[in-house]
């Protein structure tokens, strides 16, 4: 062997599968170099090859399900995201986002006449072959591949190498001249994948495929004579230390990602819809349903929009803008300002407004441009095959944004028109209904209607955890008069709070980096653990239940009823 | 002996599973392999495992309906199961089925709940109910154990007779590296449970012989359909099993991605590590 695996691992991509392995929706079990991987195409077309092994507990991939957007562990129901693998869902906890960085080990691809070529390194280089040709039937041999490779030089003239396992020649009795890619599969396993430059015709295929097999019967025979290298020890990389533990996610009110505006157009009365598309790159980082980015203006004014994407849709993230009466210069900005090609820079995204997926119904009711976490969430229940009913309100149906993503949504969908307050808390009690079991509301709106809703929900019996909410903002004026202390337990700091400044200020001015988006006490991206203290809660994240337990409060907005609070960082 | 490797003490000195009882009748001999040694049991006048490597005779107790040996110095009894010694329970090896498996990862599989409503859906579980609530786990210095407790999973059909789904209680105990055994309500008595125990025999690092052990208060099914049951349900777990990788169970926290689902699991994991296990195990690397 004269590279060695490390040597080939380094030296080049390679072919790992035909094109024809990929029937709709199934998963093909691969191997190069040892190393086992799961191809699939996704829906929209894309090839993923992935380490074969599902991270959480290293059940093959290759057993689990395609379902078009995302693959989904046999084991546990993990689901990883097409493009990215990152994991959207973990169903043992239906309340819990993920981690976004849970990510099984990805390979990259490339598709070519008929080909899937993949690499262990990213920085091994592309083979150089012309843009088109027809795969021939690939032959498995049980031998090295550096004795396949010698026995195609051997047996071809006019020969022209392709380092390290492909050559160009004309094989003795062969139709015609072809180039031959050497898979390989294992130390003693290849795979020998032909391509000849023009369709061939049924004979010609037949007479490739019988010099292949003659040669191949021949290699393999003359393997059986020799000792044969034990197979090569697959490489399980570790996870990283976060994963290993998992902790909370930490970030800042950063803008990681650049975006550019691939399209703007007006959605509805007032508001306009952007798809964003990265700068760089392929995708965009895995979201889950109800996730939010937070868009940073050119005027420095930062606002958080829904992603309204389904599964494994990471090429663009779509979002809406209303155009408020009353705007701080926020929505006015991308209304008025922003062109197709504009560069942005956005958070990655973030999900405070989680989907359970263990719920024998879900409600969703949407108020106008409040529709957008909730499409998103729709659309994975719409794609895993869990009902839903969808109330989408609105002023007119001019003011509707996304019709037909609600038309895609199929039957579940209610839409309702200019109705009056009473007519409206009509229409959401018989949406909602009494409380049965495992039902769960999702409910997104201007605050008036989501009050309402709640207040509905409470009177009909549906108890404060099955009822999910997320405003747009926090309308409450925030008392920001009292002043105290808090001590932080894990950072063994104090510090004074005093009258006009928030706890995420004070913090920040003191170095310690905690994670915000909205900062008006309405997203939950701040939400930290209290162990002591009495708690002044002015956000409008946290339900009635969760505010008199009294041991989480939102830093951005909330302050302190005692002199001192201790938190959990 | 012929493995690999010499067994670290933890492993040698304990008792393991060769057979199910039923498996070696009076005047039956069966071969079979223990930690990639050949043994004979055998059963005449007295019952016997002989050690291929060398003939010798090896210590022998039949506990559980099964026939336990050692390659080491044993403690004079196997860990404690008193639900099997109660007259009115039905106790009864299920099956002994070989699987392409180390030894821990079909203990962890045993000790998972997350699974259930993927792997034996409408029996175990059924999606959507797919939550792993909180429960407790403790490693158990004084009795050398594992117990994971308040352990509750909503099962759709818990009895042959019920008709709406309701969660059903678990306790888990892991009393030996390769051995599980867990009580679940009981459908017949609500102030009982029922107990079902996994006992594997390492036959090599990556080969097992599961043995299946069920002790119920049960007046209705029979035999033949309890054993069936089970073996349903173990074989929907067993194409599960030969398809992790790697087949032995990594040690090192940082192999794979724990949830707050896996507590028991982590603590299993902690265990076998503390105990120097070092058979169907990848050993966490001190660095």
């Amino acid at each position: 062997m004269a590279l060695g695996v490390e040597g080939l691992r380094q030296a080049a991509w390679y072919p790992v599968a035909s094109s024809d392995d990929l029937p709709f929706r199934h998963v093909y079990h691969g191997q190069l170099l040892g190393q086992e991987l799961a191809i699939w195409r996704a829906d929209d077309g894309h090839v993923n090859v992935w380490e074969n092994r599902c991270l959480h507990r290293g059940v093959r991939l290759s057993i689990g399900i395609n379902d078009g957007a995302e693959l989904k562990c046999q084991y546990h129901g993990w689901r990883y995201a097409n493009r990215t693998a990152g994991c959207t869902y973990i169903p043992a906890h239906p309340a819990d986002a993920p981690a976004r960085r849970i990510t099984n080990r990805t390979y990259p691809v490339k598709e070519r006449f008929g080909l899937v070529w993949s690499a262990l390194t990213p920085e091994a280089p592309e083979p150089e072959v012309a843009e088109r040709g027809f795969a021939l039937r690939p032959i498995p041999v049980n031998a090295t591949p550096e004795m396949v490779l010698a026995a195609l030089v051997r047996r071809g003239s006019a020969v022209t190498e392709l380092r390290p396992l492909g050559v160009v020649l004309m094989l003795k009795g062969a139709p015609g001249r072809a180039t031959y890619f050497v898979q390989p599969v294992d130390a003693a396993r290849a795979v020998i994948r032909g391509v000849v430059e023009t369709a061939p015709d049924i004979a010609t295929l037949r007479g490739f495929n019988a010099v292949l097999s003659v040669l191949r019967d021949e290699v393999e025979a003359e393997a059986r004579r020799g000792a044969l290298p034990e197979p090569i020890v697959p490489r399980y990389e570790p996870v990283s230390v976060e994963l290993a533990t998992m902790p909370d996610l930490v970030i800042g009110r950063q803008a990681k990602l650049r975006v550019v505006v691939k399209r703007r157009w007006q959605a509805a009365i007032d508001v306009t819809g952007l798809e964003l598309a990265p700068l760089s790159g392929a995708h965009l980082p895995t979201f889950q349903p109800g996730a939010h980015i937070d868009l940073h203006l050119p005027n420095g004014l930062v606002r958080q929009y829904s992603i309204t994407n389904g599964p494994g849709e990471l090429t663009s993230y779509t979002i809406a803008v209303k155009r408020e009466a009353e705007s701080r210069g926020g929505s006015a900005a991308i209304a008025d300002a922003l062109r197709d090609g504009d560069v942005l820079a956005v958070s990655e995204p973030r999900n405070n407004f989680p989907l359970r997926r263990d719920a024998v119904r879900t409600t969703f009711i949407a108020g106008g441009i409040g529709l957008t976490p909730l499409l998103s969430m729709a659309k994975a229940l719409k794609r895993q095959g869990l009902g839903f009913d969808f109330h989408a309100f609105a002023r007119s149906e001019g003011h509707l944004p996304f019709g037909e993503d609600l038309d895609a949504l199929g039957d579940g969908v209610t839409r309702h028109f200019g109705l009056s307050p009473a007519a409206t808390a009509q229409a959401i009690r018989e949406a909602l209904g009494p409380h049965g079991f495992a039902r769960h509301a999702y409910i997104c709106g201007p605050g008036p209607m989501l009050e309402l809703a709640r207040g509905l929900a409470a009177a009909l019996g549906w108890p404060d955890e099955a009822v999910h909410y997320e405003y747009f903002r926090n309308d409450h004026e925030i008392d920001r008069r009292s002043s105290f202390t808090v001590e932080l337990a894990r950072s063994a700091l104090s510090l004074t709070v005093p009258a006009g400044k928030s706890i995420l200020e004070v913090m920040r001015e003191n170095g310690v980096d905690a994670p915000s988006s909205c900062e008006q006490g309405a997203c939950g991206t701040c939400l930290t653990r209290v162990l002591e203290g009495e708690i002044d809660h002015q956000d409008v994240y946290l339900n009635a239940t969760e505010k008199a337990a009294g041991n989480v409060m939102m830093t951005c907005v909330s302050r302190a009823i005692s002199a001192r609070l201790v938190l959990d960082i | 002996m012929a493995y690999s490797k010499p067994l670290a003490p933890a492993l040698r000195d304990l008792w393991h599973v060769v057979a199910a009882s039923q498996e070696v009748p009076m005047g039956g001999k069966r071969v079979t392999t223990l930690f990639e040694t050949a043994v004979t049991v055998s059963r005449n006048e007295r019952l016997r495992v002989t050690s291929h490597e060398d003939g010798s005779l090896l210590p022998v107790i039949e506990r559980y309906g099964c026939i336990w040996t050692s390659f080491g110095s044993p403690s004079a009894d196997l860990f404690p199961i008193v639900e099997y010694g109660e007259s009115d329970r039905r106790n009864i090896i299920a099956g002994s089925i070989g699987v392409n498996v180390s030894a821990p990862r079909a203990i962890e599989n045993f000790l998972d709940m997350g699974h259930f409503p993927y792997v034996h859906t409408d029996i175990l579980g059924a999606e959507p109910h797919t939550e792993v609530k909180e429960y407790d786990v403790e490693i158990s210095y004084e009795r050398d154990e594992i117990l994971a407790t308040r352990c509750r999973f909503f099962q759709p059909r818990a009895a042959l007779t019920a008709t709406e789904g309701q969660d059903v209680d678990y306790i888990y105990r892991v009393p030996h590296p390769y051995c599980s055994v867990l009580y679940k309500s009981c459908p017949a008595d609500e102030s009982r449970l029922d107990v079902i125990a996994i006992f594997c025999q390492p036959m090599t690092e990556e080969t097992i012989r599961a043995h299946l052990m069920l002790s119920l208060v049960d007046d209705t099914n029979t035999d033949a359909g309890i054993r069936r049951f089970q073996q349903t349900i173990f074989g929907q777990d067993r194409p599960i099993l030969e398809n992790q990788y790697p087949k032995r169970l990594p040690l090192d926290p940082r192999a794979e991605t724990p949830i707050r689902a896996d507590k028991s699991a982590i603590a299993y994991r902690r265990w076998l590590s503390q105990k120097g296990v070092n058979y169907g195990v990848i050993p966490q690397q001190l660095s």
